[in-house]
């Protein structure tokens, strides 16, 4: 299916991570594509981006021209990002025209036309066999010429030109009151519009990016967060267009022997996501931390993000129910990385969580509690990174477990970070406390188990210093019904 | 002296189009009128030279440009108004001799 588009309309592969999986493969090859909005929003850098990993990941070499920064500080300005302008310049991989119009040195008098501009592109590209440009930004020109007119129908045929040519084009233009660019750029370019969008909710600055228009072809509809880091820009999709990961039908233990026997095929599918909600102290921490020992058991890395406790503490407090992390700690197989969530904002929360299992490729990865993350954005936001996470984590056949705090005894599908992952996520484990008999009873219930036949019934178990022990309920059998009929 | 002064111009061209042809029909004109012996005119082909262009910031074709004296100034377009092309290019029309 993606073969037989890219026959229909072949792309350029923009090497900028996420854009590509919304936009179906990349630019429309040979065309010209519009990314606007306003000051500081990140169309340069995308621009620069989309020429520097044309040349070092693509081979394709590429020119840009600058209407708005000298040469100098558009290399100072991305070497942060790892770019190294000047190597490449001197490597006839890259071209770089700074195009400066000095108005008050500049009289016009009778008939003229913009060849000089063409002339320039056309060197340029010439002498390293380009195939991407970049003109940044070219309404700069109607601050420096007086005859706009002319300067609209140059405009025009300097796209129609670079369309001949051959070459993908990024145009970027500063976003308008009421219209994409100030000088209606959009009028020109027809087949590609990217708008980038700079806001601030809750104190808390999001980038994101809509694809307004892309001309025969499929793309993703939605406002994608997108972030720059020293790694330059990587857009979030929302969620990848399609639901074709692969998926195992190897079986991993939860950790927990009398909770393996719970499952039909004695614990979770690897790969799978796992949620285990309930109030404070049902030991959702305890179960977690059982996951995360039989992974480095069977010497796999494990990533655990605490949001509510230091790696110190998560330590003490699971070996004082007989789990003994520290050794895994050592030997590098378990990794705790904790953070307050109101530390940044969910993207980069996401951001983080993405790097950290980029760089350290774990198979397990624990994120205890997500209901924290909820505190600092609002339901759909939270719903869509976790939704994004989860994608993540099943493409990359990573092992999840989320616990979720819920403050409704009775419907946890109030509470917002359930009712966000509970139906994404593959087994949904409930725990709950109850008072019986002036005694604490815990007990613990499968809600849900995806492709794998589970127990019905709602089991008590005790937490003693050698670990969690489950039994099968011995009272108030109209409890579990209560339940069943959920 | 300011008689003295020397004119040094450079015309832009990109190959032989109507306006380019105007413009240096034009700034020919007026530099007999008035530069008479003091001048000098250096024509740029674009299309034979494009890496010239980059140099003195060339985006508009014909562009005449002043080199000296300095700065620099710019004069785009065929140069057919003379008012204009005078005053860009810092020669003062003989009218304005006797003004003062």
């Amino acid at each position: 299916m993606k073969q037989q588009q890219t026959k229909l309309f072949p792309k350029t592969a923009t090497g900028i991570s996420g854009l590509d999986e919304i936009t179906g493969g990349g630019f429309p090859k040979g065309r010209p594509i519009l990314v606007c909005g306003s000051a500081g929003c990140g169309k340069t850098l995308l621009a620069m981006q989309f020429l520097v990993k044309g040349i070092t990941e693509y081979n394709e070499p590429g020119v840009f021209m600058s209407f708005e920064e000298t040469i100098k500080d558009l290399s100072q300005n991305v070497q942060s990002l790892g770019f190294n302008l000047e190597k490449l310049v001197a490597d006839n991989r890259l071209r770089m025209d700074y195009v400066r119009i000095e108005k008050s040195e500049i009289e016009e008098t009778g008939e003229y036309d913009l060849e000089g501009i063409f002339i320039r592109l056309n060197h340029a590209i010439d002498a390293i066999g380009a195939k991407r440009v970049v003109l940044d930004t070219i309404e700069a020109l109607f601050s420096g010429i007086e005859n706009a007119g002319l300067l609209r129908s140059e405009i025009r045929r300097l796209f129609q030109w670079l369309k001949d040519k051959g070459v993908t084009t990024i145009i970027t233009g500063e976003r308008g009151e009421g219209s994409l660019t100030r000088h209606g750029l959009e009028e020109y370019v027809s087949d590609c519009v990217i708008l980038l969008d700079f806001r601030v909710i809750d104190q808390i600055a999001t980038r994101r990016l809509r694809i307004v228009k892309y001309r025969g072809s499929t793309h993703g509809t939605n406002e994608y967060p997108f972030l720059i880091d020293e790694n330059g820009i990587s857009v979030l999709p929302i969620t990848s267009l399609k639901l074709d990961h692969a998926v195992s039908a190897e079986i991993i233990s939860t950790g927990i022997p009398s909770l393996d026997k719970l499952f039909k095929r004695n614990g979770f599918y690897k790969g799978g996501s796992t949620l285990v909600t309930g109030s404070a102290g049902t030991a959702k921490t305890t179960i977690a931390a059982y996951f995360a020992l039989s992974s480095c058991k069977r010497k796999e890395r494990v990533l655990y993000f605490s949001f509510e406790e230091s790696p110190d503490q998560l330590l003490r407090n699971m070996l004082a129910v007989g789990i003994n992390l520290k050794p895994y700690v050592k030997s590098k197989l378990l990794t705790i990385h904790s953070s307050r969530p109101s530390l940044q904002g969910l993207e980069m929360h996401l951001l983080v969580l993405h790097k950290l299992i980029d760089s350290y490729k774990p198979k397990t990865v624990i994120v205890d509690p997500i209901s924290s993350l909820v505190t600092i954005g609002s339901n759909s936001e939270v719903r869509a990174m976790l939704v994004r996470l989860l994608d993540m984590l099943k493409i990359n056949e990573i092992n999840a477990m989320f616990t979720a705090l819920t403050h409704q005894p009775i419907n946890d599908y109030i509470d917002l970070s359930v009712d966000a992952v509970s139906s994404l996520a593959d087994t949904w484990i409930k725990v709950r406390n109850e008072e019986q008999y002036e005694n604490r009873m815990r007990s613990l219930l499968i809600v849900k188990s995806r492709g794998m036949s589970h127990s019905n019934n709602s089991w008590n178990f005790i937490i003693t210093e050698k670990g969690i022990q489950l039994m099968p309920a011995t009272a108030a059998k109209n409890m579990n019904e209560n339940q069943n009929n959920k | 002296m300011a008689k003295q002064q020397t004119w040094e111009l450079r015309l832009y061209i990109a190959g032989q189009t109507p306006k380019s042809v105007l413009a240096l029909k034009n700034i020919t004109r007026y530099c007999k009128e008035h530069l008479e012996g003091r001048y000098s005119i250096e024509i740029i082909d674009l299309l034979k030279n494009p890496q010239l262009a980059e140099g003195d910031q060339i985006f508009a074709i014909p562009t005449l440009v002043r080199k000296v004296p300095e700065p620099i100034r710019k004069i785009i377009g065929d140069l057919s108004n003379e008012e204009r092309v005078l005053v860009g290019l810092n020669i003062r029309p003989l009218s304005s001799k006797i003004k003062g």
